[in-house]
């Protein structure tokens, strides 16, 4: 271990001592909501610039003996990661507060779980990549259940913390049954495995379970099936910082233990693509024809998101450069939108759990102007529409599946999109054009919220507008 | 007959015997008392293997804390003799019989398959499972970094304990 090592795990290291730091306020501070809260920004902040100080003074190199690496995609996975988190804080208090939910211990559990994400979106090896898939998942599981006195949050907790583990156990497996047949947990020598000649089948057995494992982390068809139940019972601030950072993780960590493996152009590996494809397709499909069918925007959100793992997993299918970058942009894109789509859920939200589904919705740009003007400049631009960054995500993806000779798998992917448009642009309309039912009541968007909501519009359009960037960045 | 082989045969044959009195025996307590020997039978095994490291883990995590925590469930389900675990004679047990088969049929073939023997005896082999030699790859040379990381782990689980059991937080 060398000054080198620490450098380039810096912005690990700092949020991991802020989550640290964090507890040890909460333990011994009276009243510490705020300081915790200002605490967590700055750690994130810290994380970022740390970030961004090894993107430019050490991209791609290693570091800890291989185990990490640092630039390029990484950078933007921690700026994905850290800009969630700084959202999710701006939102957190003034919700938790709302529906009882407000715990100091909150802001220690959401640094810990970045901490798990940014090692993963960092691992060059399955060994951090597992690590940090556990510190994030333990997180989550207690975060799913926040909400103590909601016996919806205690089953999304129950269920989340359950089926995680049974898919963690696969994931795991999968990785000994790998390093059993290669004889090295690092993913460039997976790589150099499946570029020998032969192909033993105990490493393609673990390469399948790795493949279950992760699937069920990105809530990929057809291992779905806890997200509509944990998304729609988890707190709705905790629900967005799971749908987008989580999703985001679990992503990072299957690009970087199949992207080395595609990049070799093996032939056996067509099978794989087949696999990676069927489920894209059956994620897009399942995910956008369920949420047709929801009466809950949580739901309906949840499942969409479903089918969002579906897009993404086409640029794993493509298996080429445009489609890591593709998935990087995309992930990015996501963050902004869901992100700011859950924070009005949540802003709406009465305390029993009320103003969910899609009928109360009705009229809201009667109501309350400003948040179904948000609120529809995100459902834009999560169906797809130019020029909000929603558009361009798809186009790259698309873009990749058609340069990897997988056309008809785009053509799927922007029926699935068109189907999408039903929900999402419905959801609008029933905004707009319908009279008002019932009361509505909901929390006031405070500053911070307002802040948050800003950041999300600002991303969703700044990156609509200027998508080059982030793909320079990633191809670093 | 060497010294190792009678060691071998003696610890296979009550690995496999415990094993069987897991899903035969219908006293729960009876099936974890005999996932117990066979846990300890299992760590024997690893030490006739040179893996010492492997037999302290396998004693310290399956046969100690893996176990009190299955007998505490045992326990708190209050299990009297009248509601001993019936055994279900349907078509489920026949699948999943089949289905054990498959994967135990798939694992040994796969494993032939990737064989790498280390010859017995040899130095690599005497030190690889050594406590020293896991240290050594844990804390100065590979896995320092994920190492560290495994303690937020723990962390994390210690935090997420009481805020979802205290009663009254603030």
């Amino acid at each position: 271990m060398t000054q080198t090592d620490l450098l380039a795990g810096l912005a690990i290291e700092i949020v991991s001592i802020f989550a640290l730091i964090i507890m040890l306020t909460d333990a011994l501070v009276e009243r510490s909501t705020r300081l915790c809260e200002t605490l967590s920004i700055v750690g994130l902040l810290g994380g970022l610039a740390a970030s961004a100080y090894a993107h430019l003074t050490m991209p791609g190199q290693t570091a800890f003996n291989g185990m990490i690496v640092v630039g390029g995609m990484s950078t933007l996975y921690d700026a994905i990661f850290c800009g969630a988190g700084i959202m999710t804080v701006l939102l957190a208090r003034e919700y938790l507060t709302r529906v009882g939910g407000m715990f100091d211990e909150f802001y220690t559990l959401l640094m810990m779980s970045i901490a798990g994400m940014m090692l993963m979106g960092h691992s060059a090896d399955s060994m951090p990549m597992f690590v940090g898939l556990e510190v994030m998942s333990i997180c989550f599981y207690v975060m799913a259940g926040l909400m103590r006195n909601k016996l919806s949050s205690n089953e999304a907790a129950l269920k989340y913390f359950l089926l995680g583990a049974f898919a963690s156990g696969f994931l795991l497996y999968g990785i000994a049954l790998v390093y059993g047949s290669v004889g090295s947990t690092a993913y460039s020598a997976i790589a150099a495995k499946a570029l020998s000649t032969q192909f033993p089948t105990l490493f393609w057995v673990g390469i399948g379970m790795m493949i279950i494992g992760l699937g069920f982390k990105v809530a990929a068809f057809p291992f779905h099936q806890w997200a509509p139940d944990v998304y729609h019972g988890a707190p709705t601030v905790v629900t967005g910082f799971m749908s987008t950072a989580g999703k985001a993780a679990a992503f990072s960590g299957f690009v970087g233990f199949i992207a080395p493996t595609m990049a070799s152009g093996v032939p056996g590996l067509e099978k794989a693509k087949v696999i990676l494809a069927l489920l894209a397709v059956g994620s897009m499909l399942v995910g956008n024809i369920t949420a047709l069918a929801q009466t809950n925007v949580k739901r309906m959100l949840a499942y969409s998101s479903v089918a969002h793992a579906g897009y993404l997993m086409i640029g794993l299918a493509a298996g080429n450069a445009a489609g890591w970058t593709g998935i990087t942009y995309y992930l990015v894109a996501y963050l902004f939108m869901q992100i700011g789509a859950f924070a009005v859920v949540g802003i709406l939200e009465r305390e029993n759990g009320g103003n969910l589904t899609v009928d109360d919705y009705r009229g809201l740009a009667r109501r309350r102007p400003g948040l179904a003007l948000v609120m529809s400049l995100f459902m834009f631009s999560l169906t797809g529409i130019p020029p909000f960054a929603g558009f361009f995500g798809k186009y790259y993806l698309f873009n990749a599946a058609i340069q990897a000779d997988l056309t008809w798998l785009a053509i799927v992917g922007v029926v699935s999109s068109v189907i999408s448009v039903w929900f999402y642009l419905g959801l609008v309309v029933i905004m707009y054009f319908r009279e008002p039912l019932g009361e509505m009541e909901g929390g006031e968007a405070s500053i911070s919220s307002r802040t948050a909501l800003a950041l999300s519009i600002i991303g969703t359009l700044l990156i609509g507008l200027i998508p080059q960037a982030i793909i320079n960045i990633a191809a670093r | 007959m060497s010294l190792d082989l009678t060691f071998f045969i003696i610890l296979a044959i009550m690995a496999a015997v415990s094993a069987l009195m897991v899903i035969l025996r219908k006293n729960p307590i009876t099936s974890a008392m005999s996932l117990v020997l066979h846990f300890v039978s299992l760590a024997g095994l690893y030490l006739t293997l040179h893996a010492q490291f492997m037999a302290v883990i396998q004693m310290l995590v399956y046969a100690g804390a893996i176990m009190v925590l299955v007998v505490f469930v045992i326990m708190l389900l209050n299990l009297g003799r009248e509601e001993k675990m019936a055994v279900r004679q349907s078509a489920r047990a026949a699948i999943g019989i089949g289905a054990s088969m498959v994967l135990g049929a798939l694992l040994i073939w796969g494993l032939t398959q990737v064989m790498r023997p280390v010859a017995a005896g040899s130095s690599q082999a005497m030190v690889n499972g050594q406590i020293a030699s896991v240290g050594k790859a844990l804390f100065s040379t590979a896995y320092v970094f994920p190492f560290e990381m495994v303690s937020l782990v723990l962390l994390a689980a210690a935090v997420g304990a009481v805020v979802l059991t205290k009663r009254n937080l603030k």
